[in-house]
């Protein structure tokens, strides 16, 4: 079925989100829209799913102008949408999940549930999807709940599909498979818009892209283009990919970790016996794969772990032990991976989040008491040295897109004087400007001589930001290698293995 | 097939989850807008209108022939409401029947002497609110912190400030202790503050109903009821209208504590850090505030504020000696108050004041209309319910969503 949108307009009071925005993609074609975060890529898909009703504009199917009122509309006419957020029921099966909201019934309205299983197990072996009909949701990975979802359009005669950030949630390898499910799709006539802002994942499936950029088209590009070209429609200027870092000025040795050993309440092992040193102004990158010890390995040298034991030594100061106040005080600055649960509270404001790991000292508190005027002049300066785009101090922090909120924990733990920094998955979820901005933020602090201690999974940060690379696995350290060893040997090292010559 | 690796911190600690969902929803209600406040005191007075219509004889006999006469019922229906909240104003506001101003002013006072308590109580949980905890032990609080005050104004024989200035802290010592237990065993051992506030209620009534039953502790020499002593003249607090009206001290103390909650909130790093761990603890853990001590400390002082509530009761408004009765409801009320004023200490203070005024008002309006006064406590309980259901309360005054 051949899609035409058709200058879609939509306005939010005085937000125009979408302005005239044309796109057609036809059967058999995988379209990517490309765009930053509240480029107004969702509210497009919203409008073609039913879910907003256009200002102006048509949505045309096979030359046929369509009015949708709602999803039902919208599914009915041939068009599925697998969401960011699955809307599944975590307590039923597939198979009910499938037939929800589309319930075959037999006599006396008895559901017909075998009816839905057969269809789960057609649709699934046909595109060898693995899914078992009778699998309780929760209890599955979120790659086969994806394809649940996908299931579920196709079991309504999807003929054209919206996939909505469909890899935000996914591990590299959930993310190839689902990329090879896609190509399937496209094999067998469907018309598919994946909606993204990962430049790697639309070069690798898209046949056409389009970029929007504040609610409007500013171009169609080519997958052969390359990722420089497609980050600088989507930002609107030209954006470094590569981080420009000179060689490191090496200091001494000052932070020191000896056998470090993090244990939960539970009794499981997550950081095993490791030992490494980070010298001043080096980064030291912490690659593996999410799960094996990094989450527990920053935390530990924040002192949020309970039962740590070795030895963690700044400067000469024994870390392990101290409460985070003190070890905040000692000077590390820590962007946890998390920054919506651990790095800010959403409802207070900029201001605010900017002095919230300084709320018991001088300059922002004396006697007790809050200095509100000192706390202004900062907060305008941080804003502004930052670049968090905000209509002001007094907003509240939550209200930001993910790029500003991570501008203003970087701004809060880079404005204290450091001694180390720990940065965990810095850039995840933010724009390709905000990236740019705080890939150059920790190599500056780098290069005014603080230890940085980054963790990523993503494998292109890691490569990026390191001076030396330790590779972690199931709370072991594989090795520590240089910054130049090849991606197929870090990935190797990522799933455990030891390639010879690297130093563990 | 790979393995899920998507689970950020794989061990949660069972029931863990959940713990967040109910504080969410306990922050969404608490932290719900004015306006929803204001609409769901008038939906809960619209209704209260038909509950009115419906209890009344006159109302019920007209509607027999309502076809016939609309107009008779109407009429009936309309003398009922207004009749009601006649009263009711009448017994809270202001007296227009009265032979003499000073007569028909007397209603206000009283108001203004039921809502002392309820505005220190209310401070007490609306601050704990801000802190993500719900403090229903205001009865054990108030009870604990009455007994404590009682005793010291009956026991000792002192000149007259220090006397009242003794035993009103020596109250706010005790309610502090009380609910400061809670948040202790949240801090340290995690027990859920609902839980044990409830479970000290009952501790507490039946420790004190025990101490004023028992004759070498609060019971009264030679006496077989469960009362203790009538305070000491230089104990209570003194009227500030004279004789006349029954409005002491405890009010403008109760406004004082308003004063001093909006400081702590607003101006104190205290209140920043109890802000901050009452929005999300787990960032304010990471910036390296310590959240159980937060905990403790907040109740610590909520405990206080209702001590406050209990020390007015028995030095204030009934000096004959304490009683198990002597917290009035006023330690359950102060939940309605706080949510009423969304937790913010102004707003606790006019919620206060509403109550107060109902309070008041409720024996008027069953005196001279014969309304009974539980329509009053329907009222209150149906603001509560409005108030915890802000969507139904959106849908129905098409307020807009405050995530739009």
């Amino acid at each position: 079925m051949k899609l035409e949108l058709r200058g879609i307009t939509k306005r939010f009071g005085t937000l125009t989100a979408n302005d005239r925005i044309s796109l057609t993609v036809e059967p058999g074609e995988i379209h990517c829209l490309l765009g930053e975060n509240g480029a107004g890529k969702s509210t497009l898909m919203n409008v073609l799913y039913g879910l907003y009703r256009a200002d102006e504009g048509e949505i045309v199917l096979n030359d046929e102008v369509q009015h949708f009122t709602g999803p039902g509309d919208a599914m009915a006419a041939g068009i599925g949408m697998v969401h960011q957020h699955f809307m599944l029921i975590p307590v039923f099966t597939v198979a009910e999940n499938v037939m929800l909201g589309n319930e075959a019934t037999g006599f006396a309205g008895s559901l017909d549930l075998e009816a839905s299983r057969q269809r789960v197990v057609e649709i699934s072996e046909r595109f060898g999807f693995h899914v078992n009909p009778d699998s309780v949701v929760e209890e599955l990975p979120v790659g086969v709940q994806q394809r649940v979802e996908i299931i579920k359009a196709l079991s309504r005669d999807a003929e054209v599909l919206v996939f909505d950030e469909p890899t935000a949630v996914l591990t590299p390898q959930e993310t190839d498979e689902l990329m090879g499910i896609m190509r399937q799709l496209k094999e067998a006539g469907k018309a598919i818009v994946f909606i993204t802002h990962k430049l790697r994942e639309v070069r690798e499936v898209a046949d056409k892209i389009t970029v929007i950029r504040l609610g409007k088209v500013v171009g169609e590009a080519e997958p052969t283009a390359s990722n420089k070209e497609l980050a600088a429609m989507m930002v609107g200027r030209p954006v470094e990919l590569t981080v420009r870092k000179g060689p490191p000025k090496l200091g001494d040795e000052a932070l020191i970790v000896t056998d470090l050993r993090v244990i939960d309440h539970l009794g499981h092992v997550h950081v095993d016996d490791i030992s490494f040193t980070i010298k001043r102004g080096e980064v030291l990158a912490v690659a593996g794969v999410q799960g094996n010890g990094q989450t527990e390995l920053t935390e530990a040298l924040l002192g949020l772990q309970d039962h740590v034991t070795g030895s963690i030594e700044l400067d000469g100061h024994q870390l392990v032990g101290r409460s985070v106040r003190q070890i905040l005080d000692a000077g590390v600055g820590f962007i946890p991976e998390d920054r919506q649960t651990d790095g800010l509270v959403g409802p207070m404001t900029i201001a605010e989040n900017f002095m919230l790991d300084r709320s018991h000292t001088e300059p922002f508190v004396r006697r007790g008491t809050l200095q509100l005027d000192t706390l202004e002049k900062f907060a305008t300066k941080l804003l502004k040295q930052y670049d968090v785009r905000a209509p002001g101090i007094t907003t509240p922090a939550g209200q930001l897109s993910g790029g500003n909120q991570q501008k203003v924990v970087v701004a809060r733990e880079l404005s204290r004087d450091l001694r180390l920094l720990v940065a965990a998955q810095p850039t995840r979820g933010v724009d390709v400007g905000s990236i740019e901005f705080i890939h150059t933020q920790i190599v500056a602090t780098r290069d005014s001589g603080v230890p940085v201690l980054v963790v990523s999974t993503e494998l292109d940060e890691v490569v990026a930001l390191a001076d030396r690379i330790m590779v972690l696995y199931r709370g072991h350290i594989v090795g520590i290698v240089p910054p130049d060893t090849p991606r197929e040997v870090l990935g190797l090292m990522m799933t455990g293995e030891r390639p010879e010559g690297a130093v563990a | 097939m790979s393995t899920p690796t998507v689970d950020k911190k794989p061990p949660v600690k069972p029931g863990e989850r959940d713990g967040d969902r109910w504080n969410r929803i306990l922050r969404d209600i608490v932290a719900g807008n004015a306006a929803v406040a204001f609409f769901s005191v008038l939906l809960a007075v619209i209704v209260g209108s038909l509950l009115i219509m419906f209890t009344d004889e006159q109302v019920r006999d007209t509607f027999g022939y309502i076809t016939a006469r609309p107009s008779d019922f109407l009429t009936a229906s309309w003398d009922a409401i207004s009749g009601a909240y006649g009263a009711l104003f009448r017994g809270s506001v202001y007296n227009n029947q009265a032979d003499d101003f000073a007569t028909a002013i007397r209603p206000l006072t009283e108001t203004l002497k039921f809502a002392g308590p309820l505005i220190a109580a209310g401070l007490g949980v609306g601050l704990a609110f801000r802190a993500s905890m719900f403090n229903i032990g205001g009865r054990g609080q108030m009870l604990l912190a009455g007994a404590a005050s009682g005793w010291v104004g009956y026991q000792f024989e002192w000149p007259w400030p220090i006397h009242l200035a003794v035993a009103i802290i020596a109250g706010m010592v005790a309610g502090a202790l009380w609910g400061g237990l809670a948040g202790f065993l949240k801090a340290r051992t995690g027990a859920h503050e609902v839980i044990v506030t409830i479970m000290l209620n009952y501790v507490g009534f039946y420790l004190v109903f025990f101490a004023l039953a028992t004759q070498s502790l609060l019971q009264a020499p030679n006496s077989a009821n469960p009362k203790s002593l009538p305070m000491k003249e230089s104990a209570t607090l003194p009227k500030l209208l004279g004789d006349r009206y029954n409005l002491h001290l405890g009010f403008l103390l109760a406004l004082v504590a308003v004063a001093v909650v909006w400081w702590i909130l607003n101006r104190s790093s205290l209140g920043f850090r109890i802000r901050a761990v009452g929005e999300n603890p787990a960032a304010a853990r990471t910036a390296g505030i310590d959240v159980g001590r937060t905990y403790t400390i907040v109740m610590l002082i909520a405990g206080a504020l209702v001590g406050l509530a209990g020390a007015n009761q028995v030095l204030g408004t009934v000096t004959s000696g304490i009683t198990t009765d002597l917290d009035a409801g006023i330690g359950f009320d102060a939940i309605t108050v706080a949510l009423l004023g969304r937790s913010r200490p102004v707003g606790i203070l006019f919620a206060g004041l509403l109550f107060g005024a109902f309070k008041a008002g409720g024996f008027a309006m069953q005196a001279s209309q014969n309304i009974p006064v539980d329509i009053v406590l329907v009222i209150q309980s149906l603001i509560v319910l409005f108030i915890a259901a802000p969507p139904l309360v959106r849908a129905i005054f098409r307020l807009p969503a405050r995530e739009a």
